[in-house]
């Protein structure tokens, strides 16, 4: 494959996963945060499918398309949840949603 | 010219996820970079033979969870109202840095560690027929777990009814 290492994809894929990190703990909108998490999905498939060509296997890409399967059914459900918060609380700040906060 | 491919979509994905997370204005922006992000992706799935994957990523990634995320933006019509935030506390911030910081270590020394060389694959690797075949024979448990779980979209669906009181 080049000149291009193993190493790469996996230092592009756990840099993508710290700046999903920092955007769910620096960021307040609720929306933006599901983004980041989104975002460490992807970086954690990126990983999953890097290391499937590594090894030569294409179990990797199986479990990459599982985790996608999981994330769409992920997005309805929070983004429905996001949507009957803004409804009772008129906010999609994550501080304003705080009454099962121990 | 696939170390170029290489540089030019891992700079797009590093990029676009900047910009989901240092765009405080509106919200949209953070989600039209991060269909940069999800394209990127896909292009370096396509560099690392992964074509099924590739045009999954494209697909319910790029084509529809980016777009869920823009009805719902645009369905609240958040622009402006609230969107800015508190302030994150000090201490959330100070541990943020520690987390990833530490983490990041971790991650070097671990990823730099001595790697071999990409193996040589078969020139079936990655595409539609051996990923179906691999999920309807090795994995078809898995498949239709997910399938059952894909009735959570009906959750949804419960979730952002009005209620009926």
């Amino acid at each position: 494959m080049g000149d291009i290492s193993p190493f790469q994809f996996q230092l592009v894929a756990a840099l993508i996963f710290m700046i999903g990190v920092v955007g769910v703990l620096t960021r307040r909108n609720v929306i933006v945060m599901f983004m980041c998490i989104e975002l460490m999905l992807n970086a954690a498939n990126l990983s999953l499918v890097a290391f499937s060509r590594e090894v030569g296997d294409d179990q990797g890409q199986i479990f990459a398309f599982m985790v996608m399967v999981v994330a769409a059914v992920e997005v309805a459900v929070g983004l429905a949840i996001i949507i009957s918060l803004v409804r009772n609380r008129d906010t999609v700040n994550i501080e304003d949603a705080s009454q099962m906060k121990w | 010219m696939r170390f170029a491919l290489f540089w030019i979509f891992s700079v797009a994905a590093l990029g676009g996820s900047i910009g989901v997370v240092a765009n405080v204005r509106n919200p949209i922006n953070s989600a039209l970079n991060l269909v940069v992000t999800m394209l990127a992706l896909a292009g370096l799935y396509v560099l690392l033979e992964a074509q099924f994957v590739g045009l999954i990523q494209v697909m319910v990634y790029a084509g529809a969870i980016v777009v869920l995320f823009l009805f719902v933006i645009m369905l609240l019509n958040l622009r402006g109202s609230g969107t800015t935030g508190a302030e994150v506390q000090p201490l959330v911030k100070i541990a943020g840095t520690a987390v990833v910081a530490i983490s990041s270590f971790f991650l070097l020394r671990v990823l730099s560690t001595g790697r071999a060389p990409w193996p040589d694959v078969d020139p079936s690797y990655g595409t539609t027929r051996a990923i179906g075949e691999a999920l309807y024979t090795d994995y078809v448990l898995a498949v239709q777990v997910a399938g059952v779980l894909l009735a959570g979209i009906l959750a949804a669906v419960v979730l952002a009814k009005k209620r009926l009181d």
